[in-house]
């Protein structure tokens, strides 16, 4: 008997001997850690990174912006109200606990009533239970994107965040400002816990020993998280060896970190573009579509890019980045001072005028940059710019008020679909149906929202990417906007890590995949 | 002494009373802290029913007093981002934030005392001129710039400091303190040698002026008739002048070296109340705004306490209470 407790012992320790072998800590520093961890109580990039380390979504975004089985194994449209999905099997939480459909259902269920996230769950009408697992997720009309949208479902342990806590409230009650059950703690199915962390200062993940995903390349057992605000201490950290992985990476530092030894700089073309609009209702000017071109032609997107932002963004002639549906291939910038003054000429405002212009100045890349360089291609043309840039704290009620008659405003779309920016920065402005909730320029073309709601209920992906590439081409054509470019992103890693395969353009790292070599 | 206690402790209340109103009152100034706690997707609607939740649509007044009653009990807010109590939350960071002006003092005092009292008895030294020289190059580079020169020679080109955050830390009577470890030390030295950049100039060179000052007046001159020892003219009779007017420029910069932090532990990603205050101004989360604010005042009041009883020590002259 004692001989096999020793034999098992030294099994085991064998065992624990080879998983040390090529497991590895990853120590990394980010410009801010998690607000929370209720992955429903905020919208936002950081809640989306910790979603994908300590939970898993039921089907997730690949490289190539196409979409990877997760807890979700299938999926088929049974009709064109219902989409299937079969789950997988022989999955546990953090807790011990079997994941089934009834964890899926609470979760749906929770985010129904969360702020941030119902609005990607509204079109939805119902979440059906037909087995342990198996569920049936309906909508009210045809709806193209119940893919995109499921991305957003990490399911939550549903037994571990019932019952009440310490302090009597629920255990799944969402709390946005306080104290809260869900806030501290969590239960998913992802490849880490969190085993420590003290807020703004660190956040520690350890390896989840019993992840369903045993074909995962990914050898990191811990993960220490440090947010480092100040970009020049976190670029600091990573060339001294203090941090081996670090994001965001500010442009005026990609040449260092490119150039030094065993470091490397990742970068990809994002998805967040950067525009002006031009608000019809507080400058007659803007009404006349040959003014909003002048403007169009006025702007060097290339110089922009080039000068400011040293080569790190892509210049946009529209918003959608490339790999959405709406992406028109045949947009162009089209930046040509002569063609702006003739334009200008033509609409009887050859000597110009004074406009307004406001933008944050710690929101976006280099955005008081931006701002000043437009305004003084804005001159050349002899509009006079009187431009205010404020921190974002304070912009956003100055955007709500529509408070100047240019205004910056960047936009990643949450659905990763050409059709959100529509609706959020160019659709006709409807307070009773929130569409154009951030199009301060007051632009509204009928005609464009027609086929912005056709695309909503086409579920054939040829015809809905036809039917917003043109969106996108109108927009271009009656100048909508000024786009200026989709701001990259950048990750500075030692080379030991090998971060590029499970990076991606919506700078959620995959990092349950992550492999560092010794 | 009673009574210069109870005086200080009235003024002390009020000084928070205004600074809560000043600071209670501009925080409609600094941003909608809704756009902070919610994703840019959230509906107009959504967000005025948090705000009024959250108490922020009621009049100034309403507000203002509710803040009062219970910053009365002692409950300065809940911080929007850290979900706990505001005072807990800056009381949390407090311990890191005293280490670092700490370290900087020892810098400071240990430097600037010798460095001036040298450069005033021997003023024509070229050692003199070089730290009358430096000194001037100290005082007017910012903070931020010397840290960022620091980490780059010190963490990046010879690899012997580590280029951010607090050291690790141990326990010791209820508090977390990083002073008991090596580990801890080596993280204080850059941060605490940037914050310390900023005030050792002006020491030495008050330091210098005062002692030069002293050294010409009539009684130096008669102990050195009387044939004193060189030591004891110096450090006894001279110093001890020399440090009174550096007494109460200290108190008073103590308060500017407390402010100091905000920029130093904002370069070093420094775990302490002078970060924790900027990081709250750009999340917009007022009410720990409000609470750093008030702290800090009372952080001022006390100091300037301690340097009015230190003084009356030095110089017996002084009398706490005032002449009725």
């Amino acid at each position: 008997m004692k001989k096999t407790v020793s034999l098992l012992a030294g099994a085991a320790l064998s065992l624990g001997l080879v998983a040390s072998a090529n497991a590895a800590t990853l120590k990394m520093a980010y410009d801010a850690d998690p607000v929370s961890l209720d992955p429903h109580e905020q919208l936002s990039g950081g809640t989306l990174q910790l979603s994908h380390m300590t939970f898993d979504p039921l089907i997730r975004w690949d490289k190539k912006l196409g979409f990877e089985p997760r807890l979700a194994e299938k999926w088929e449209r049974v009709d064109p109200l219902t989409m299937r999905f079969h789950l997988r099997k022989g999955v546990k939480f953090h807790s011990g606990n079997d994941f089934t459909a009834k964890d899926v259902v609470f979760t749906f269920n929770r985010l129904r009533n969360s702020p941030d996230f119902k609005g990607i769950f509204a079109p939805f009408t119902e979440l059906k239970v037909v087995d342990d697992h198996t569920i049936d997720l309906k909508t009210a009309k045809p709806f193209p994107l119940v893919l995109n949208n499921v991305t957003y479902l990490f399911p939550m342990d549903s037994k571990y965040y019932s019952g009440n806590d310490a302090n009597g409230e629920p255990k799944d009650k969402l709390v946005k400002h306080g104290n809260s059950f869900a806030s501290r703690q969590l239960s998913g199915t992802g490849p880490y816990t969190v085993t420590y962390r003290q807020q703004g200062v660190k956040v520690e993940f350890t390896r989840n020993s019993n992840y369903w995903d045993v074909n995962s390349p990914g050898n990191v057992d811990k993960i220490i998280l440090t947010p480092i605000k100040e970009a020049p201490t976190r670029v600091a950290a990573l060339l001294s060896g203090d941090v081996d992985f670090i994001a965001p990476v500010p442009p005026t530092d990609h040449n260092r970190i490119a150039k030094k030894e065993g470091i490397d700089l990742i970068t990809m073309g994002g998805t967040r573009i950067i525009t002006f609009q031009m608000n019809q209702e507080r400058v007659e000017a803007f009404k006349d579509a040959r003014v909003r071109q002048a403007i169009a032609y006025a702007i060097n997107q290339k110089g922009i890019v080039k000068k400011i932002m040293k080569g790190f963004a892509t210049p946009a002639a529209q918003m959608s980045p490339w790999g959405y549906l709406g992406h028109n291939e045949a947009l162009m910038p089209r930046y040509d001072l002569k063609k702006a003054k003739q334009l200008m000429k033509e609409a009887g405002y050859e000597n110009g005028f004074s406009i307004t212009m406001m933008a944050p100045n710690n929101r976006y890349v280099n955005d008081e940059k931006i701002a000043q360089a437009v305004a003084s291609m804005l001159a050349k043309i002899n509009i006079k710019v009187d431009l205010k840039t404020l921190p974002k704290a304070q912009y956003w009620g100055e955007f709500d008020a529509r408070a100047a008659d240019m205004m910056m405003i960047g936009w990643h779309a949450d659905t990763e679909d050409s059709n959100n920016f529509f609706e959020f920065l160019t659709a006709c402005p409807d307070t009773e149906t929130g569409l154009g909730q951030y199009n301060s320029g007051n632009y509204c073309s009928p005609e464009a929202d027609k086929l912005m709601h056709q695309a909503n209920a086409e579920t054939d992906p040829k015809k809905r990417a036809a039917i917003m590439q043109k969106i996108e081409e109108m927009l271009y054509n009656d100048a909508a906007f000024i786009p200026l470019h989709w701001q990259n992103l950048a990750w500075g890693a030692s080379s030991k890590v090998k971060a590029e395969p499970v990076l991606n353009v919506m700078n959620f790292p995959y990092l349950g995949d992550l492999v560092v070599e010794d | 002494m009673i009574a210069f206690f109870i005086k200080r402790l009235a003024q002390a209340v009020l000084v928070m009373f205004v600074i809560s109103l000043i600071s209670f009152s501009i925080q409609d100034n600094l941003g909608d802290p809704l756009r902070e706690m919610v994703g840019q997707s959230v509906s107009e609607a959504e967000r005025q029913a948090l705000r009024d939740e959250l108490g922020l649509n009621d009049p100034f007044l309403v507000q203002y007093g509710r803040f009062v009653k219970n910053a009365l009990q002692g409950d300065l807010g809940t911080s929007y981002f850290f979900k706990e109590p505001a005072l807990d939350v800056i009381l949390g960071k407090l311990p890191a934030t005293l280490e670092l002006v700490f370290g900087a003092s020892l810098i400071i005092i240990g430097l600037s005392v010798p460095l001036g009292v040298y450069s005033a008895i021997n003023p024509q030294s070229l050692f003199s001129k070089a730290v009358m020289g430096i000194s001037i190059v100290g005082i007017s580079v910012p903070v931020f710039l010397t840290a960022i020169g620091l980490i780059y020679f010190f963490s990046i080109e010879l690899g012997l400091m580590p280029s951010y955050g607090r050291g690790d830390t141990v326990e010791i009577l209820g508090l977390e303190t990083s002073l008991l470890t090596a580990d801890g030390w080596s993280h204080l030295v850059l941060p605490a040698v940037s914050l310390a950049s900023i005030m050792l100039p002006l020491f030495i060179r008050l330091i210098r002026a005062e002692m030069m000052e002293v050294l010409q007046s009539e009684y130096v001159k008669f102990a050195w008739a009387k044939g004193l020892m060189t030591r004891r003219i110096y450090f006894l009779h001279a110093l001890k002048n020399t440090m009174l007017p550096v007494i109460t420029v200290g108190g008073v910069q103590i308060g500017t070296m407390v402010a100091y932090t905000i920029l130093t532990e904002t370069v070093f990603q420094w775990p302490g109340m002078g970060f924790l205050f900027l990081e709250a101004v750009n999340r917009v989360d007022t009410p720990l705004i409000v609470a750093y604010l008030i702290v800090v005042g009372a952080i001022f009041v006390i100091t300037n306490t301690i340097v009015d009883l230190i003084y009356g020590l030095v110089n017996p002259t002084v009398k706490l209470a005032g002449k009725k």
